[in-house]
Parts: structure tokens; sequence; C-alpha cells
């Protein structure tokens, strides 16, 4: 009887949750839609008001004077990723606030959420569809690879146009509507090879990577379709796993043995990190040379960054670049946020604009609905060219891949230097 | 009219929760009162209670602890999401989900059977610490895993993608690191309840079987269980095989409701074990319908708490820890009947009065 009777409690409290869960839900859509409603009315009254006592003003604009335009990010914001996640999130939200103190994207006021991805498709999906209810216009993400993938075949299905700021991996850009602001894995590794091989940099190249990461068995399996093409060869290549990633003598002393002159990196910075200072243990005097990844080296606690000395790499973003952009870019994250912007910060930052440079050319209003934005924006990404923090002069072509000139940096005294 | 004995009458309110809900929810979707957030989420749902009901078998009946569930549902996942798509053109959709369904349920079938006949003869928690070993192993393999198809056949390798050798044709089903991409969306939520309706029968007339009675026999005193001549490791091998291949089940809902299939410890590693562990003890162990309930419950919460932003993860294991305080705390168990007997005496007063 007892037993019963929690169970009729338990099914209850279920019956109850799943109401509530969604009678709460339902209660802040409706308590959104009437507020919007409530909005918008508004500014249609001001709007009228406006156009009524200012006659001769631009109608068109004034109409729009308080409009929102929604951007809807989406990014690991908690566990271990949430570094990449976080800055992305605070790039853009500079960019938003420059952008709505100059007035906004014709016009309208720009809004930004960002929600957490937590670094799995599923949840991102998850994300995706909360702010879709919160009534985004654009995307812009993922931040990850995967979840960019996962996402952007709902955005596909819905016609939300969307931008990712760093999913690098090829599919990511697999749909119409979507597009992106960083190197794809194989241009990264198709141009790493190409300036190993054509600035002579070394003959024998070794390579370490994590073969249970996206990013690196990308780069890594262009990198070698590549070498072939090249003047160098590849004499060792030494992978590691997420789960193995501390001790990487094995590795350093294949690539020792095999006599490399220069050891490629594909992976991120703390990984590196840890090779160079055990490379350095073990008496092994090499070149590295790496990719975006290794962008953050010098800000590895307890890393002595005088090892990084002589590392090569190619990235898009340098933090202590001297043009204005960056110098202003950095200096306000700097005071907002307390630390010095990576690249992934610079690729959100970059993603905004971008997106203001299209809804420009193409002209999107607030009346516009998210199939129209998205037909209108894949339209004009094929016609505009951006200055960028992370490229001058980047454009896009209807695959939704950027052509940009990627950077090569090389560490000298502590700094990055142009090479 | 024969009167219904208590397990079918208890079996069947557990039917008819779950009927109910989908009913309710197709209402309330056909209505337009359903945010997006919550139609992405109806599926997870449907997979995660597939897989709970799955571990309280282990669990709850079989009274042996599993912390490789996840480890089962990559399994299901990555042979049914390969399926699909080298069959993405060949085969019409229900077809094509059905038979990625049986092949997902084989897959987890038969690796928990090999999993199970070393380690079911010993006593003592080996399970455990086989299966969380096996579940980082099944996701490493699959992380290495290169598989490709083209005119001349099915392509592997465990190095990389190049010395596959494939053809100009060729279809890459698994890319190491980088996983399934592509493979058909073909789960939808009236498949989810179809399957979990599935699922409870199974487990629920396994359950009231002779054989789930020898099983619970073996559970609850071994030596009485040996002594009426049950043959131990066949019982016990049984059930986790089933296990296994209802928790693969759920790996192919789970494959086929996105387009990008990872192996990463977030989504089949130990800690998405231990998180199913989580929706069996606070359903309480050996209740199915409490397994429902609690993976519902919980797989809603965190999505729900999405409006307090940074504090999100925070919250909801502050409400974790709370919920199993309330449920499992005696001191709790102690107020909660005290204020049912004070909420029910009160009745009684009033009628009385």
């Amino acid at each position: 009887m007892k037993r019963k009777m929690l169970s009729l409690v338990l099914a209850g409290a279920m019956t109850a949750a799943m109401l509530t869960g969604c009678g709460s839900t339902a209660g802040t859509e409706t308590g959104d839609a009437s507020g919007e409603n409530s909005e918008t009315t508004a500014t249609e009254e001001t709007g009228e008001t406006a156009e009524e006592s200012t006659e001769t003003s631009d109608s068109a604009q004034s109409e729009s004077g308080d409009a929102v335009f929604k951007i809807g990010g989406i990014g690991p914001l908690t566990g271990g990723a949430a570094v990449y996640g976080i800055a992305a999130m605070n790039g853009s939200q500079i960019a938003v606030d420059e952008i709505n103190a100059a007035g906004g994207i014709n016009g309208m006021t720009v809004e930004l959420n960002f929600q957490d991805d937590e670094l799995d498709a599923e949840k991102s999906i998850n994300a995706y569809n909360a702010l879709k209810d919160w009534g985004a216009q654009v995307i812009d993400g993922c931040v990850t690879s995967a979840c960019s993938i996962a996402v952007s075949d709902k955005t596909a299905q819905d016609q939300i146009f969307q931008i990712t700021p760093s999913g690098s991996a090829v599919d990511c850009v697999a749909n119409d509507n979507a597009f992106r602001i960083c190197f794809s894995d194989p241009n990264q590794g198709i141009a790493s090879a190409q300036y190993i091989g054509e600035n002579g940099v070394a003959s024998k190249v070794a390579v370490i990577y994590d073969s249970s990461d996206v990013y690196s068995s990308g780069i890594y399996e262009k990198f070698a379709e590549e070498a072939a093409n090249q003047s160098f060869e590849i004499v060792a290549a030494g992978a590691f796993t997420a789960d193995n990633k501390t001790d990487f003598s094995v590795q350093l002393q294949q690539a020792k043995d095999a006599g490399a002159e220069l050891v490629f990196l594909p992976i991120y910075y703390t990984e590196a990190s840890l090779i160079l200072t055990q490379a350095a243990d073990m008496g092994f005097d090499v070149d590295f040379f790496g990719c975006d990844g290794l962008d953050g080296i010098l800000n590895v606690e307890n890393f002595d960054t005088s090892l990084a000395e002589g590392v090569m790499l190619l990235t898009p973003f340098a933090a202590d670049a001297t043009d204005e952009l960056t110098v202003n870019f950095v200096a306000t994250y700097n005071e907002k946020y307390g630390e010095t912007p990576n690249q992934f910060a610079a690729d959100g930052y970059d993603t905004v604009y971008t997106i203001k440079a299209a809804a420009e050319q193409a002209g999107i209003t607030a009346d516009m609905s998210n199939e129209e934005i998205c037909a209108a924006l894949v339209e004009a990404m094929t016609q505009i060219t951006v200055d960028g923090l992370t490229g001058d002069g980047i454009t896009w072509d209807a695959s939704g891949e950027p052509s940009k000139a990627p950077k090569a940096v090389m560490i000298r005294d502590g700094v990055y230097t142009a090479m | 009219m024969k009167k219904l004995s208590k397990t079918t009458k208890n079996n069947l309110i557990t039917y008819g929760m779950v009927i109910l809900a989908y009913i309710i929810v197709q209402i309330l979707i056909s209505t337009g009162h359903v945010s997006s957030l919550i139609q992405g989420l109806l599926v997870p749902f449907c997979t995660y209670v597939i897989v709970a009901v799955a571990l309280n078998l282990t669990v709850g009946i079989l009274g042996e602890l599993s912390l490789g569930h996840a480890g089962f549902m990559c399994v299901g996942a990555f042979s049914s999401a390969v399926f699909s798509l080298a069959m993405k053109e060949t085969l019409p959709g229900g077809l094509r989900f059905f038979l990625a369904l049986l092949i997902g349920a084989a897959a987890a079938a038969l690796v928990g059977f090999l999993v199970g006949i070393p380690v079911l003869r010993l006593r003592g928690d080996y399970l455990a610490i086989v299966t969380l070993a096996f579940g980082e192993i099944i996701k490493n393999i699959i992380n290495a895993l290169y598989l490709g198809v083209d005119s001349n056949g099915l392509h592997f390798s465990m190095k990389d993608a190049l010395s596959l050798n494939m053809e100009e044709d060729g279809l890459m089903l698994i890319k190491g690191a980088q996983g399934v991409t592509g493979t058909p969306n073909d789960s939808n939520f009236t498949v989810g309840v179809i399957l979990i309706l599935v699922t409870l029968f199974i487990v629920l007339n396994f359950i009231n079987s002779r054989t789930g009675r020898a099983v619970m026999s073996i559970r609850d005193n071994r030596i009485a269980a040996e002594s009426v001549g049950i043959n131990i490791t066949k019982y016990k091998l049984i059930a986790f095989t089933i296990s296994a291949s209802l928790a693969g089940v759920a790996g192919v809902l789970y494959a086929h409701n996105l387009s990008t299939l990872n192996a990463l410890p977030k989504n089949f590693g130990y800690n998405m074990s231990i998180l199913i562990l989580v929706f069996v003890v606070l359903g309480g162990i050996g209740n199915i319908r409490g397994s429902i309930i609690a993976a519902v419950l919980l797989t809603l919460l965190p999505e729900v708490l999405r409006g307090l932003s940074d504090f999100r993860m925070l919250i909801y294991s502050i409400v974790l820890i709370a919920m199993m305080i309330f449920n499992w705390s005696p001191n709790a168990i102690f107020f909660r009947k005290r204020l049912k007997q004070r909420f029910t005496g009160g009745k009684k007063a009033e009628k009385e009065a």
C-alpha cells in the first residue's frame, strides 16, 4: 500500500514536473512574446510619432530605429574547453558593444546571447534550440568543430544563417548556409607543408600529433599528403591521445633517432609546452613549427618561455601586433576581462563584424523573417571583404571557406615577430 | 472480470505513464505550447530512459555494478551509424532504421556477452572494474579506427586515413577522432517512445519470468540459489547481455538523432556511465518506473536552468545532492513519512469532524 502511494506520488511528481517544465517554458515564452509585442508596438509607436514629428528624416531608418538584431552564440562555457568558448564570447561581446555604440547594424541594436554547449554535440543542439526560442536571427557558432557540424544540420533545416568563428573541420561549412572565419584544418596542414618546403626550413621533419583530436589529426593528414609534393620528407610521426598526454619522451626519442631537423606540432599549446620542456631536458636541440593551436604558449603557467625561443607558428592573430585594430582590441579586452585575448577572442570579434558587413551589404531589416535573412546573407557573404583582426581583406566563396593569407611568426625574445 | 495481480497492475501503471506522457506532449506540440528546446530534448529523453532502464536491469535485478553502459551505448551507436551511412542511398528510411536498431542491439549484446563470460564467473565488484575499463577501451579504439568503403569493398586501418588507400569514389565511414558524419536523422519522438515501451516490455516481463526470478535469487543469496541447482553464470550472462543490448538500442537512437558522432569523454566516457548510474540510483535501484522519472528529470534539469547562465552546472550539482539526500537519507525518509502521516491523519480527523 505504502509502495503504491509512493509510486503514485512519484508518477504525479513526474507529470507535474513535465507540465511545469513545459508550462514554465511556455510561460516564459508567452512572457517573452508579450514582452516582444509590447516592445515592438512601443517601437512602432515611437517610430510613428518620430515619423510624424520629423517627416523630413529618412522614414526607413526611423522605423527601425529601436529594432533589435539578435545574434545567438554557442560554445563551451564550462568544462575543459571553456577557455575557447569564453574567449569567443568575450570577443563577440566587445564587437557587439562597439557596433551598438556606433549606431548598430542598419540602425538596429545588436543583442548577443551566448549559450553553453559543454563541448557536447547533443548539448549544442539544446543550446541552439534555446536560442531559437529566444528568437535568434543568426547563429555565431559553434566554437568547436563537432558541435558546429551538429548545429549546422539544424540551421540548414530551419534556414538560419550560421557563421562559426573557429569550427575548423571541413564538414562545418558543408551546408550552404554555413560560413567560417578561421582556416580549415586541411588548409593549415597544406599551408604549413608549403611554407616549410618553399622556404627550405628543413629537409627531415618529424610530427607529433594528437590522434584523438579532430583538429590535430585533421591537420596532420593534409600535412602528410602535401609533404609528398614538397622538398622535405616526414621521417617520424608520433601520435598520442587525450588520455595520455603528459609524457612525450617516446615520441621525441623517435624523432631524435630519425635525425629530424624540425618537429611539426599541429597541437594545442598546453601539450606543446610539455614537449618543449621535455625536449630540452633530453638535450634534443631541434626547431619546432606549429599552427594556430600553439598561440598562447607564452602564457602557460610555470613554463620557461625561453624554451619557446625560435618556435615558428602559423597564426591568424598575434596579440602584440602593432596595427591599430589589434592594439585597440587588446586594450579593450584587457580592461574588460583582465587578460590578453587569444585567437578565439579575435575570431569571435571578427565573426560579429563579418555578420555586420554582410547584413549591411544585404540590407537586412528587422521585419525580415529568418529565411529571408539567411538567403540574403548567404548571397552577401560572397560579395563582402572584411579587414579583421585575423586577416586583411578576407573574402568568402560560396563554399563557406574564407580566403586569407596565413601569417607565419617566430618567437624571438619572448614576442611574436613576423618572418 | 478477472482480478489483475499486483505486479500486472503495477506494470500497467508504468506503461500507462509513458503513454500518457506521450499523449500529453503530442497534444501540447500540436497546440504549439512546447518550446523548441523541449522539442529538441524529446529524443534525448527517450535515449536516457532506455539506457537507465537497461542499467537498472544490471544494477537492480542482477545486483552487479556496471560502470560501462556508456561503452555499450557507444558500440550500438557506432555500429548502427556506420550501417546507416553505408546504406543511406540503397535502403528506404524506415527499413534502414529498423535494421540499424537490430544491428546496434546485436553488436552491443555480443560485446556484453564477451565481456561477461570471464567476469560474471567472479564474485565481488569485478564487473564494475572491468566494465569501467571496457568503456574507456572502446572509446579509444574508435578514436583510432579508420573505416572506409569503395568499389573494392571495405578498407580498415588503425593508423590514419591515408593508409586506407581508398579509390576516388570511396566513402569514409569512421574517420578516427573525427568520428562519423552525415548519419541520417531517423530518430524521432514517436520511435523513441515505441522503443521505450518495447524496452519496458522486455525488462518487466523478464523480471517476472522464471529466468528473472532465478536471477533475483542469485542477487539475494548466491549460495542458496546454487544449492537449488541454478546455473549462476548462465543466468547472470543472460541478464547482463539483455542489459547491454538495450543500452545498444539507446545508442542507436542517440546516433540517429545527431548528424555527427564522436566518441568523446563527454558523451561515451565514464562520466556518462556514472550519469546513467545516477539516474538509476536516484530513481531507486530495482525500481524501473523510478529510473524513467529520474532520467527525464535529470536530463531536463540542466536545460531548464539555462537562464542562470554561469551558475547552471553549480546549481545542477547542488540539486543532485539535495535530491539524493531527500530520497535516501534515513532522516529524510522519516521526515517524509511523518509528513504523509500528518497529511493522511489530518484528513481522517476532518472526516470524523
